[in-house]
């Protein structure tokens, strides 16, 4: 849980007496330079500093926390609170919290975000953490230091509890009536003692949203319902043409429309330029609210050009994967252990299967927009996004302002999945606000969000075991061909065209002797997500599926068969699962299969499967209990087991473990975003369907396995094991198994 | 808050104005003077300001605008105003009375959260689906079509059968 601050990151604590008596005390990094109104207005409260707040302790005791970060559903604002509320031994119940907005200072090494940490994910939890700890332990010292003076006792005979500092005697004192004398002390010197984890009473229990009641009131604000500035409503109609231009509009008849105040054209990016501005040509119609806007952008007559390269569709695309796969190339070689080839020739037994699957859309269900009000010097977005560094820069880039002129306030986003890493819908904004001279509101409508996506790429997978006569796998060779994802993208510079697709270090890679991994780059002119997350990858589902194959070629059990790949004595390859990282693995899929009744003899047609991910330091088994009533698929059960270290609020965490597993079997039932002449075909969620309560399972269990390793970002590990796991159900309960993605229509096929 | 609308929402029409739409929302009347074609969605939304009824699509296909129309759960992407006129409609911010109304309580027991975007949505189906069936059984439950992308199904379905004990329990 304690991990030791970079210098780099070093902050210190500045503390301000409010005029109503209120002690703010804010947190603000070494070396950055003081700027004259950077304090965010929601804890302003009456007062202004410069100090860039955490926490402010109101008279009455209350005590308001300023939530770091972004939003988007994975309950950073309810977690990095509680992180401070520790430290600063108060009642989560005096606690009420704020989204703060984004800090952009400019420090000597660059630009800081005062409140959270840069870009759009944190690169070190554990860092962030101890950041958010040390600023709540340091306010604790000053009210320490303020009852030791008032009393005349020593601090170190003091202690702090639910919001009170009592003495030894029994004498008692309010944080709210210590604000103003704690506010006057100098600093504490020297670093301050962090609470033990064994005294934790905050960090570690499972608490509700902090803005719950927000949310079911619908007082929650999402970047769609902000109105400031009366701002002008823009829809944008664009080219359905990767890469395509636009060949002439007619704006005539939408003109016409009451309420349409301007129609105005842009370009795409560059053929093979980055996508660093916005996704697509587009002809946007300006209303005076959101429906003179879209009425008005159905009256427009609009012509495309596709790009020069023949048309895209996805039956082209898989046929291309397959000759690929089947020709004389290679590939790119992605990891090679041991000689594939002469297992291949020895083995007794070889095992071969290929699996594909589709494009994916994030499809969150606030789609992308944004509000921009360009007021001469100064800039103001309010918008649901996850990555406001790259926002800030963008809004620089386009305009010119200097960005410490550049506001970014950070609504609630309706999910994100990695769809708000991307600031495409900004550019828009910034693009049109800048040609009407007037704030704009842009929105996204659903058929714009499926058909404009980075989306996640395809792929075809072919997977070969070799068995010796003992049934060990001796062989073991992987090779794909999809679309990159890092074709165009800045954000990839420089890394290998099979990032975030074949992964070099995923199961079984260093625990088979002989092991290849090949890659076969398409061409494809779909953009696609640059994110190196796991979410969406498909090798997992692959590598989990092939394995139960394995199992059934060489009857045996698929749950032993992975225990036993993990446990063999191999000296692990560096980069790859260590020994103890094996041990955490075994360990949930252990957990996983009791909870999920593996191994139990069953006479009532249910089937049961299993599958595990480890990446990044967390570890997470999906299992799954299905049965095919009539001609639906029902999951009577599903259980996810994740050790993924430390965890703030295990409340929270359970939701995003619940969430990321129904997010992954959505995806795999259903998802699919085909092309063909060039377009998208999905246009809404009647073709590109959702998983609906019908559908999910009826039951499911959670478990949180009890850490204090490191903490890691749950995201990369919860979705892969899903959906094979599901495959794995779905074959046990129906000897059908299913290897092309989306599971439901193969399923109807197969059955 | 409501505001009345005496002031046009747009420029004036260049044809002649069609005649003001009376609907009532959350108890308050009002009159619509814009494009009779126009869904409630937006009225709610860009007029009113009564952001917790939320799009999500335009095909009544992922539920995130629900509303009550005459206490029965409606997409408001796909009601006309000219269809919507003359009726009572409920938003979730006209659900809850002097204390949170019970699904809404259950919906905070149960921490039906995750992004929230849907949850309003969800939450006035499960209004309209409790009144239906006071004690929802799996088929009833299954009825319920809102989408959830952030998947926080189990949660949801917790909290409805939470609520269905809340509404239950004597007053």
């Amino acid at each position: 849980m304690t991990a030791p601050p970079s210098p780099a990151r070093r902050r210190f604590l500045c503390v301000a007496l409010t005029t109503t008596g209120a002690l703010l005390a804010g947190w603000r990094p070494l070396r950055a330079e003081p700027a004259a109104a950077d304090l965010p207005l929601e804890l302003l409260g009456d007062d202004l500093t410069t100090l860039g707040p955490y926490v402010r302790i109101e008279r009455d005791n209350r005590v308001v926390i300023g939530a770091p970060g972004c939003e988007v559903g994975q309950g950073v604002i309810t977690a990095l609170p509680m992180l401070v509320a520790e430290e600063l031994c108060v009642d989560w119940s005096q606690v009420s919290v704020v989204q703060l907005p984004y800090g952009y200072t400019q420090g000597s090494a660059g630009p800081v975000n005062r409140y959270g940490h840069q870009g759009g994910l944190p690169a070190n939890l554990a860092e962030d953490w101890h950041a958010l700890r040390e600023a709540g332990a340091q306010v604790r010292a000053r009210l320490l230091a303020a009852a030791a003076r008032e009393w005349n006792l020593p601090a170190a005979g003091l202690r702090c509890e639910a919001g009170e500092v009592i003495a030894a005697d029994g004498r008692r004192a309010t944080y709210g009536a210590l604000a103003k004398s704690a506010a006057s002390l100098p600093a504490p010197r020297g670093p301050v003692a962090l609470v033990p984890p064994s005294d934790f009473h905050i960090v570690g229990t499972p608490l509700g949203s902090a803005d719950a009641l927000d949310i079911v009131t619908g007082a929650a604000r999402f970047g769609i319902d902000e109105y400031a500035a009366d701002a002008l409503v823009a829809a944008i109609t664009r080219c359905p043409f990767p890469g395509g231009t636009l060949a002439r509009y007619d704006d005539r008849a939408a003109r016409q429309v009451a309420g349409v105040v301007d129609v105005i054209s842009f370009a795409g990016p560059k053929p093979d330029a980055p996508f660093d501005g916005v996704l697509a040509a587009g002809v946007a119609v300006i209303g005076s609210s959101t429906w003179a806007a879209l009425r008005g952008r159905q009256e427009l007559d609009v012509e495309w050009m596709p790009a020069a390269t023949p048309a895209e569709s996805t039956a082209a695309l898989a046929r291309n994967a397959q000759a690929l796969l089947d020709g004389d190339d290679p590939g790119l070689e992605v990891r090679r252990d041991g000689d594939v080839a002469e297992a291949r020739r020895e083995a007794r037994h070889l095992v071969e299967a290929r699996y594909q699957s589709p494009f994916l859309a994030h499809a969150t269900m606030e789609p992308p927009g944004a509000l921009l009000d360009l007021a001469g010097d100064r800039a103001r977005l309010v918008a649901s996004i996850e990555d406001p560094d790259a926002a800030s820069e963008l809004i620089a880039r386009m305009t010119g302002l200097p960005r410490g002129a550049i506001a970014i306030e950070l609504p609630r986003s309706g999910g994100s999945f990695g769809r708000r890493l991307r600031t495409d819908y900004v550019a828009e904004a910034v693009l049109l606000a800048k040609s009407v001279a007037k704030p704009v509101k842009l929105m996204w409508t659903r058929e714009d969000d499926l058909a404009h996506d980075f989306y996640h790429p395809p792929g075809l997978h072919a997977l070969s075991a070799s068995l010796d006569r003992r049934n060990r796998i001796t062989g073991w060779s992987h090779r794909c061909a999809a679309p990159p994802r890092t074709w165009r993208s800045t954000p990839l510079k420089g890394r290998p065209p099979n990032a975030g697709i074949l992964e070099p270090d995923v199961f079984p890679a260093g625990l088979v002797p002989n092991l290849e991994l090949r890659f076969h780059p398409q061409a494809s002119d779909l953009p696609r997500d640059p994110g190196l997350g796991t979410y969406g990858a498909f090798q997992a589902f692959a590598v989990e599926c092939f394995i139960d194959e394995i199992a059934i070629a060489s009857r045996r059990d698929a749950l032993e068969l992975r225990l036993e790949l993990l446990a063999q004595p191999l000296p692990a390859t560096p980069g790859h699962l260590s020994p103890l990282d094996r041990a955490r693995l075994i360990d949930v899929l252990g957990r996983c299969a009791r909870r999920i009744g593996w191994g139990v003899p069953r006479t009532d047609g249910h089937g049961i499967g299993i599958a595990c991910h480890a990446a990044l330091g967390s570890f997470v088994a999906h299992g799954f209990e299905v049965s095919m009533h009539g001609d639906a698929l029902v999951i009577h059960k599903a259980a996810c087991v994740a050790d993924i270290g430390s965890v703030v609020n295990p409340l929270g965490v359970e939701a995003s473990l619940t969430g990321g597993t129904l997010a992954s079997i959505s995806d795999a039932l259903h998802g699919a975003i085909t092309t063909r002449d060039g377009r998208v075909r999905q246009a809404g969620f009647k073709d590109y369907p959702l998983l609906r309560m019908a559908e999910s399972p009826r039951r499911m269990e959670v478990e949180i396995v009890a850490s204090d390793a490191a903490p890691a970002l749950a995201m990369h590990s919860i979705q892969p094991g899903a959906a094979p796991a599901l495959a794995n159900a779905i074959f046990a309960a129906t000897t059908v198994r299913i290897r092309k993605l989306p599971m439901w229509p193969e399923l109807v096929r197969m059955i | 808050m409501p505001r009345t609308t005496d002031e046009p929402a747009s420029p004036a029409p260049a044809r002649l104005p069609p005649e003001p739409l009376p609907i009532t929302i959350n108890g308050k009347p009002y009159y619509h003077d814009g494009d009779p074609a126009m869904p409630l969605l937006w009225f709610l939304r860009d007029r009113l300001r009564l952001t917790g009824t939320r799009y999500g699509c335009d095909d009544r296909s992922c539920g995130a605008c629900t509303v009550l129309v005459d206490g029965k759960a409606t997409p408001a992407c796909s009601l006309a105003m000219s269809d919507a006129a003359m009726h009572e409609v409920t938003t979730i911010e006209g659900l809850a009375g002097e204390a949170l109304h019970p699904v809404q309580q259950a919906w905070i027991e149960a921490d039906a959260v995750l992004c929230g975007y849907c949850q309003t949505g969800q939450i006035m189906a499960a209004v309209d689906l409790l009144k239906r069936k006071p004690r929802p059984r799996e088929e009833d439950l299954a009825t319920l079509s809102n989408l959830c992308r952030c998947g926080a199904y189990p949660r949801i379905r917790k909290a409805v059968l939470r609520a269905a004990e809340l509404l239950r329990e004597p007053k």
